[in-house]
């Protein structure tokens, strides 16, 4: 699958569905497609390299209000799949036949074309994974390369059309220390600069080697604490489960409700936005409406906007901005504050630094209350500079307290944190977080 | 399909030591009826191939959605490439595994008979949901269902040629209620907590029939319920929750590649050591696990996993003590252990790894009304709702949907919010009474997420009723 040949294959397939229809049929086809390398990596060494080449073809075939959809894996070559395309197309016929009609259907009906290529030329991936193994010589590393172009595409019967193609690389590793002690790091992007990753090598050994450091265990308690911004990202994500849904809200089940409903309120340092201007994903959601550039979502501490699908604005009577069905976030942009990074350990002063957070899931969702661990590089500090390393705590605290009346600062700096997730395909969210300093963070095990 | 595939594999010609092509063909449909909305049905077909070689003590792979015989050809090429680029740098000496050359057949329970039609789904989510929707602070609800076919095929040029078939089906109800502030969510066993192999007959062993008003009450009642109170107390864990306590506490420390350190950058590691098989007392001698994919209508049984060995029944855990870990014929060569077959991918797009499969608690002798009358103080909780482990698999934290107190020996009022936590390597010797098998549920989910690239697998967890003693618990902040 070259990237010429894609998107010429999804306008044939557009191509083929427009002479397709029939009567007073419309559809909506999303086409999700890469081509990725994948390198896992342990103990310095290849643990199991591999390529995918995958494409799937999302067909809605929409007659009135009635609808349905059918994903089907596809060859990405108009003569393989010409026969598998009329079959779902048959189906989804049928299909509509025995539904009752959707009171909640909503799709773009406003033409609005985009198209957007982004695709730099990146070494193989071989050449990649020999100048990394090089780079950790001597180093107990693990970790994950994924790289190669992603592809989605989204088309309509009444003419609209977008593209969104980019070939990115991730190459996510930990340095091992032993058992539990380890540092992370990550260098992801679209310019492949083997002098950037020999940076991020170096100062990860560096972290490494504060590990060497006896440890500590520290008793359950109140600690104060500062979050790096790959720490935040956790909490974020946590914020990111239904938190900003437009429909979670209108349902009571957001973590958030308390703060849209002005039972809580946080830090006037505290703003989030939708910022799909500044992020990777694309600029057009899956029934085909555009996305502004920006959804404001608490502005200083207040509550400020949700994010609304289609689909729940027609139940709710709303108006949609942009949102995936999910209404997640997929660009989260947290605002910077005033403590230059490089003071946030003098801000600390005596506490926790947390490089990692893991495994956060919710003890309370109303009172936004989560619990989580501690992991990789995690240290004590005391008069602001790291005295050892910390072994593995679990915290169980309010994000609306943390985030608000225990609140010391947000570092200036901000990060931005492409999302390494690759379940069934690669992901082209990301999040770009302040590190934070908070007075009071609750530590139970 | 898979004989024109197979065909192709035949025709197939490559110079690496040993090649194979994994194929699967899935078909899905997912129904969703939404405070009585029919939602637009989601139809799946997916299928596509991997291959794999090794070569020069070197492996690798390539997997495409592109069928064609000369797809599978480049695909081959490029595994080989792969197979022969990371031989300098292997972690593992791929010439020095046996190869799979078996051959077998598995099929699901009804893998071939009638299943219900669309308009009987939508016939019964609709009246479920309109049961649910009962009372003017139930806010949201949802009756819905996944079935699932799946054709698995695994050839290799040892001549190896396996196929499996499997049918699965996934009911889900949920409903939330809100009031006073406060919100609570009550489901049938669980988000997808419903998960077998078969067909409709499982919507009988569970009560699906009639589940939309009963979990309405019950979501009511937890409305009006005040927080679990906290302190350490005796806990009766419903199977609902105990299959997650087994998912993260037993599970996954048992999982060989994570002790050999491959998931140590993402899913993390393992308090357990290769040292302690044999010899560590895990729980108390109460505590037997298997690795059994044997029981047909659980989610994860196979006859073989996806490096093409023969799965069977193996202990992970007999009386207490660590026996085996939970590692695929790789994994097993890497540590010089035995191990199970539960090498497993989620798709055709990613290579297995080792999976827990169906790993299942073995009954005891007590009856429910037993537990609950030998505890004098305690709290019977029911339905996962909250989990959060270390990297490790040591630290816990679990929450329930639902919490009865228990008070000399008698189930009491209903609590909200029930949370629990504690540490692995100390919980499982709490273990003070595990039920009989009239106690026990064969429960699952599709949806366990590991790996690098990431995936997510189905697993079945099969476990009676048990009793801890001693456990630190407590409730939520809500009013």
């Amino acid at each position: 699958m070259s990237q010429l040949r894609l998107e010429t294959y999804f306008n044939d397939v557009t191509a083929l569905l427009d002479q397709a229809l029939t009567g007073s049929e419309i559809y909506t086809c999303r086409l999700n497609a890469e081509t990725s390398d994948f390198v896992r990596l342990n103990r310095g060494k290849v643990r199991q390299p591999g390529s995918v080449t995958q494409c799937y073809l999302r067909l809605n075939l929409i007659d009135g209000r009635r609808h349905a959809e059918q994903c089907l894996s596809v060859a990405g070559d108009l003569a393989q799949d010409r026969a598998a395309i009329a079959s779902a197309l048959g189906l989804l016929r049928d299909t509509l036949l025995g539904l009752p009609e959707d009171p909640h259907l909503n799709f773009s009906t406003e033409v609005c074309a985009s198209r957007l290529v982004r695709s730099p030329t990146l070494p193989s991936a071989e050449e990649i994974i020999d100048t990394v193994l090089a780079t950790a010589e001597g180093l107990d590393l693990v970790g994950i390369y994924a790289g190669g172009p992603i592809y989605r595409g989204f088309a309509n019967s009444l003419g609209q059309r977008n593209w969104h193609e980019v070939r990115s690389f991730d190459l996510q590793w930990s340095l091992y220390h032993r058992a539990d002690k380890a540092v992370k790091a990550t260098y992801g992007g679209f310019a492949w600069a083997p002098e950037v990753l020999a940076a991020k090598m170096a100062d990860a050994r560096e972290r490494l080697a504060l590990l060497t450091r006896p440890s500590r265990s520290l008793p359950p308690g109140r600690y104060r604490a500062y979050l790096t911004p790959t720490a935040m990202e956790e909490i974020a994500s946590m914020l990111c489960w239904g938190g900003f849904s437009g429909r979670a809200l209108e349902t009571r089940q957001s973590c958030l409700f308390r703060l849209k409903n002005g039972d809580a309120v946080l830090d006037p340092a505290i703003s989030f936005a939708e910022n799909i201007a500044e992020g990777i994903a694309p600029g057009f959601q899956d029934e085909g409406f555009a996305r502004p550039d920006s959804v404001p979502l608490v502005r200083a501490g207040q509550w400020a906007g949700s994010l609304v699908s289609p689909r729940t604005a027609r139940e709710f009577s709303l108006a949609q901005n942009g949102a995936n069905a999910g209404e997640a976030p997929e660009s989260l942009d947290m605002a910077g504050g005033k403590l230059a990074a490089a003071d946030a350990l003098a801000a600390l002063d005596r506490g926790l630094y947390i490089g990692n957070l893991w495994y956060l899931n919710f003890s309370d969702r109303p009172a936004c209350r989560v619990t989580g661990m501690t992991r990789f590089a995690s240290f004590w500090v005391e008069q602001g500079k790291i005295a050892a390393p910390v072994d593995v705590m679990r915290f169980d605290d309010s994000v609306l307290r943390l985030f608000g009346e225990q609140l010391v600062g947000l570092t200036a700096e901000r990060e931005l944190l492409v999302s390494s997730d690759t379940y069934g395909e690669r992901n082209v969210s990301s999040m770009r977080l302040p590190g934070a300093v908070v007075r009071d963070m609750a530590f139970t095990l | 399909m898979t004989d024109q595939l197979a065909a192709s594999f035949r025709q197939l010609s490559c110079d690496a030591d040993f090649w194979s092509l994994r194929v699967t063909d899935e078909r899905a449909e997912m129904l969703s009826v939404r405070k009585n909305v029919v939602q637009p049905p989601a139809l799946q077909v997916d299928r596509g191939a991997m291959l794999t070689a090794y070569a020069g003590g070197g492996c690798g792979y390539a997997a495409t959605s592109d069928l064609s015989p000369r797809s599978l050809q480049s695909a081959l090429e490029r595994a080989a490439g792969w197979a022969r680029a990371a031989s300098r740098r292997s972690l593992i000496d791929f010439q020095a595994l046996p190869v799979p050359a078996s051959s077998g057949t598995y099929a699901s329970p009804d893998a071939d008979a009638p299943g219900y039609s669309r308009r009987d789904w939508h016939a019964l989510l609709s009246e479920e949901s309109r049961q649910a929707g009962c009372d003017p602070r139930i806010v949201d609800w949802e009756a819905a269902v996944e079935t699932r076919i799946a054709l698995h095929r695994f050839l290799t040029s040892a001549g190896g040629d396996m196929t499996q078939r499997y049918r699965f089906v996934m009911p889900n109800m949920s409903v939330t209620a809100h009031a006073d502030g406060d919100t609570q969510t009550r489901t049938l066993n669980g988000y997808r907590g419903l998960a077998q192999q078969g067909g409709e007959a499982m919507l009988e062993r569970f009560g699906f029939v009639g589940s939309g008003r009963r979990i309405a009450d019950e979501v009511l009642q937890l409305l009006l319920a005040r927080n679990c109170p906290t302190g350490m107390q005796d806990v009766l864990l419903m199977p609902d929750q105990m299959v997650l306590q087994i998912h993260e506490s037993i599970g996954h420390p048992l999982e060989l590649d994570r002790i050999l350190g491959d998931e140590r950058n993402f899913a993390g590691t393992s308090f357990v050591t290769l040292d302690m098989f044999g010899t560590y007392r895990y729980g108390s001698d109460l505590l037997n696990v298997c690795f059994d994919p044997t029981r047909p209508e659980e989610l994860a049984s196979y006859a073989f996993d996806d490096d093409g060995t023969r799965a069977e029944k193996a202990y992970l855990i007999r009386n207490g003590i660590l026996e085996r870990p939970l590692g695929g014929a790789i994994s097993q060569a890497r540590a010089g252990l035995p191990g199970v077959a539960n090498s497993r991918a989620d798709s055709w797009n990613r290579p297995p790894i080792d999976r827990m499969a169906n790993i299942n608690l073995e009954p005891g002798d007590a009856t429910l009304e037993d537990m609950i009358e030998g505890i004098e103080r305690g709290v019977l909780m029911s339905t996962n709702s909250s989990w959060s482990i270390d990297d490790s698999r040591n630290k816990f934290q679990f929450g329930c949907e639902w919490g009865q107190l228990i008070d000399e020996g008698r189930l009491t009022e209903v609590v909200k919010n029930p949370n629990y936590r504690g540490i692995s390597a100390s919980f499982w010797r709490s273990l003070s009474r595990v039920g009989d098998a009239a106690t026990m549920q064969v429960l699952g989910t599709p949806y366990c997420g590991k790996g690098e690239p990431s995936q997510l697998i189905r697993v079945g967890h099969a476990s009676p009723a048990c009793v801890f003693t001693s456990v630190d618990v407590f409730g939520g902040d809500a009013p």
